[in-house]
């Protein structure tokens, strides 16, 4: 984590602002670090750079000679949406230009009898919801962040949600992404028909952090809204046993809606917050969702509460009314902003386990929080294994975060010791940049760059970010054994 | 064992320069442009490494049979639900993820590509390669797992697959509807619109059938709101069975058989020819001649209506199996190519002739 003072190159900041006011407005070039402080940071607060430039285009066109100029001049461009990211995939280039697509907020097109909605970038994911509300319709993944977070971030993200699990990802919602490549050429991955001739570039896109095109257009298909939708909480006096009763319950060949676990630091935290009416006796909660007709939602809110009362729920509560079911909910939502207020700063980890792995990985984070001297609440997207623990510590203490660092290193390391990843969606960036060498191996990470450069090959498109340089992981390696006892990259050559 | 087998053989033909055929059971030997190469036979690798029902995951070896595959999942109540079409009893899971075709549910459950959690590979250079994983979220580097989907083995031969299962729903029930085309596509699309649980659709020859999978109490519940003759269990499985597999009276026969992947809302297409919809109207199968003339007003018209036609079956295929491509996209496919397949050994010209 860096805080570094800008070192501006003010002949070359002189230059890039004279080169795009030749066709943008003295409004969509900033250049002052009055004016470009702002974009300091994305959702990662903890990582910080002034950009050199910031352009914010109004039209296709502008973003088009914007990367025209940028690829002429060889200087790196970072795309930014609404900056909610929580990876730094969208930290500044101190050397370049950030490219907000803050402007595009318009939607373009909606189409109720294909379902299918053509928006900007910058919509937010919430408004799409929103606008097509009276069609009946809705956008499936909402990411917690929902109110905030655009439409262009989550298809560079890959965003989830706590919906993924019966709905999908981003990349399961969106039918089609138009975009400019790094030397401005328009591209269209996908389209309104369900796939396409040839390889299929959108599935590549979508999750890309920005390093392969910018966007500027997405389609995204939309579903009609379940007639019915009700939501269980269930209180659990162990942690383990509301993991064995996640897997009961898709055993017993139900897929929830929803299916969300919080331990007990999280639900205090929360119910301070938002007052949503959790058991605070329980060890965790389980929100479970059951949506569809009215007589499905009813049929399997009685199959889910036999199985969790099975699996030794020790207190079931059922929404009762639309209100009670979102209020069940805004507890959930709220966790991090929650969290946020009872801790100066909080890092939210993203691992995703086989969720068999729950209870091992859980006694693992309890480990940690006595090894490192932090608390760490837990929310846990339960039922696709995606864990956001969350470190509580305060940022200017420089031992707090140095442990906060490698506790969350040791978190990560873990989920791919068992089996699973280390970012489910929040993204790689610039923050998980070195576990990428745990979680791949040098021949991996090689094709990656082979893949960035088929499309970028002046590495010019949100450089540094996501996929790390061998060097880098050879360095990393150096400080760095595998739990299997062998160096990370053995094979690579150690400069 | 059999990987290092295959590897051996990906070195020695990339040191030569020389084309490899990847073949599992070659049930899908007709699909895309002519195979060449030499034999590259991925049989062998076979097997389950790991099925774990709660987890709703499946990972599998390239070799192993799509039938002996789904027998293991249908035992715990589960299936692959984008029911691939094995298109004979040899089909393999390396074929079916390289194919990318998925079957009569795909509108409403998805494709292939969308329940890929992970592969692995041997690229053109016979290195080893894991990308994505075992869980249903992972966003750690690019997405080449589902970049597999559809790649017909030019990326890489595609050695392990992780998917994505699904239970499979308790109850199904089929209806038929007497109606023209456009009245079957505008009611498809209107019901689309709705929460009704529909699992498949078809249109042929006037009729419409429509399959409702889910709860009892969800499908009951649709049945009667939508009306229609419901067909008897046997007649279902037989009907659906033929559309997946083609084996239904209306894929049979010499005719070139064209697939139009096309936005569902599209009107009904003015082509001769006799016409099969799925997919709620978003995929019409087409009999027609595959002549340049033909070929041209076929893949002008599915262009027109925002998609693309794919000669699917046909003893020729002078004009290429898929839509060409735009040159920015072209130029991508080329530079991926290289980078997975340095000497353009694998599979070269079955996806584009180009490469």
């Amino acid at each position: 984590m860096g805080n570094a003072l800008p070192q501006v190159d003010f002949v070359l900041q002189r230059k890039i602002s004279e080169k795009l006011r030749e066709f943008l407005p003295e409004r969509c070039v900033l250049w002052q670090q009055e004016d470009t402080q702002p974009y300091e940071c994305d959702g990662l607060t903890a990582y910080r750079r002034v950009p050199m430039v910031v352009a914010l285009p109004e039209t296709e066109a502008q973003v088009r000679r914007i990367l025209q100029t940028c690829h002429a001049l060889g200087v790196p461009v970072v795309p930014r949406g609404a900056g909610t990211g929580l990876s730094g995939g969208a930290l500044p280039p101190g050397d370049g230009v950030l490219l907000s697509l803050a402007k595009f907020m318009r939607v373009l097109r909606i189409d109720p009898v294909a379902r299918v909605a053509v928006v900007q970038p910058g919509v937010r994911n919430a408004a799409i919801s929103d606008v097509v509300a009276p069609f009946g319709l809705y956008y499936a993944p909402d990411p917690s962040s929902q109110i905030a977070c655009s439409i262009g971030g989550n298809v560079a993200e890959n965003s989830g949600g706590v919906h993924c699990l019966k709905y999908g990802l981003t990349v399961h919602n969106v039918l089609r992404v138009r975009g400019y490549t790094i030397e401005g050429e328009p591209v269209d991955f996908g389209s309104e028909a369900l796939d396409s001739a040839g390889y299929d570039l959108l599935a590549l896109a979508i999750g890309s952090e920005g390093l392969l095109a910018v966007t500027t257009e997405v389609t995204v298909k939309l579903l009609p809204k379940p007639e019915s939708a009700r939501v269980i909480m269930a209180s659990f006096d162990d942690v383990e046993k509301a993991g064995d009763a996640v897997a009961a319950v898709i055993a017993a060949g139900i897929v929830p809606a929803g299916l969300e676990m919080m331990d007990k630091p999280a639900t205090h935290a929360v119910e301070q917050f938002v007052r949503a009416g959790y058991d605070l006796e329980a060890a965790a909660l389980l929100l479970c969702e059951s949506d569809g007709s009215t007589a499905e939602v009813e049929d399997e809110i009685a199959r889910m509460k036999d199985v969790l009362t099975a699996a030794g729920a020790t207190r079931l509560a059922v929404s009762r009314d639309e209100a009670e079911r979102l209020r069940f909910w805004s507890g959930r939502k709220a966790a991090f902003p929650a969290v946020g207020r009872i801790s100066p700063d909080y890092y939210c980890m993203d691992g995703t386990i086989p969720k068999k792995r729950l209870g091992e990985v859980l006694k693992f984070i309890g480990a940690m929080e006595k090894k490192y001297g932090l608390r760490c609440p837990n929310v846990f997207h339960a039922g696709d294994g995606n864990l956001h623990p969350l470190i509580l510590f305060d940022a200017n203490d420089a031992d707090q975060l140095k442990r906060t660092e490698a506790f969350a290193a040791e978190v990560l390391e873990k989920c791919v010791q068992v089996g699973g990843t280390i970012t489910g969606e929040h993204g790689v960036g610039v923050e998980k940049i070195d576990q990428m060498c745990i979680q791949f191996g040098a021949a991996e990470l090689e094709t990656f760059h082979a893949i960035k450069r088929a499309f970028d090959p002046k590495g010019l498109l949100n450089p540094g970010k996501a996929v790390p340089a061998l060097s880098r992981c050879a360095e990393f390696g150096r400080n760095h054994v595998k739990a299997t006892g062998q160096l990370g990259h053995a094979g690579l050559p150690r400069f | 064992m059999s990987l290092e087998k295959i590897q051996e053989q990906i070195r020695e033909a990339a040191g030569r320069g020389a084309a490899l055929c990847i073949r599992g059971g070659g049930s899908k030997d007709f699909y895309g442009n002519a195979p060449r190469g030499e034999r590259l036979d991925t049989r062998e690798h076979a097997g389950i490494v790991s099925y774990e029902p709660t987890e709703l995951v499946v990972t599998a070896r390239c070799g192993t049979l799509l039938s002996d595959l789904e027998k293991t999942l249908s035992e715990k109540g589960q299936f692959l639900s984008f029911e691939p079409p094995g298109f004979g009893a040899g089909a393999t899971l390396g074929g079916c993820v390289a194919a990318g075709l998925s079957g009569p549910r795909r509108a409403n459950a998805g494709s292939v590509r969308d329940a890929m959690l992970g592969a692995k590979i041997l690229d053109g250079r016979g290195q080893l390669l894991a990308f994505g994983g075992q869980v249903m979220k992972n966003v750690a580097g690019y997405d080449v797992s589902r970049l597999l989907a559809g790649s017909l083995g030019t990326l890489g031969v595609i050695v392990e697959a992780s998917l994505k299962l699904l239970p499979r729903p308790p109850e199904e029930l089929t209806l038929k509807f007497e109606l023209p085309q456009a009245k079957a596509l505008a009611n498809l699309n209107r019901w689309a619109g709705q929460p009704l649980p529909i699992s498949a659709s078809a249109w042929r020859d006037g009729e419409l059938s429509l399959r409702l999978s889910g709860a009892r109490s969800a499908v009951r519940a649709a049945a009667e709101k939508l009306g229609g003759e419901s067909a008897t269990q046997e007649e279902a499985a037989r009907f659906w069975a033929g559309v997946r597999e083609q084996s239904d009276p209306f894929f049979v026969g010499d005719t070139p058989l064209w697939r139009l992947s096309l936005p569902s809302q599209a009107p009904a297409l003015e082509l001769s020819g006799e016409q099969l919809l799925e997919w709620g109207g978003a995929l019409r199968w087409l009999r027609a001649g595959s002549n340049a003339a033909n070929a041209a007003a076929v893949r002008a018209a599915a262009s027109k209506a925002g998609g693309h036609a794919t000669l699917f079956r046909a003893a020729e295929k002078p004009q290429g199996a898929f839509a060409p491509l735009s040159p920015v996209l072209a130029r991508l496919h080329r530079e991926l190519k290289r980078s997975f397949d340095p000497a353009g050994i694998l599979n070269p010209g079955r996806l584009y002739p180009e490469f």
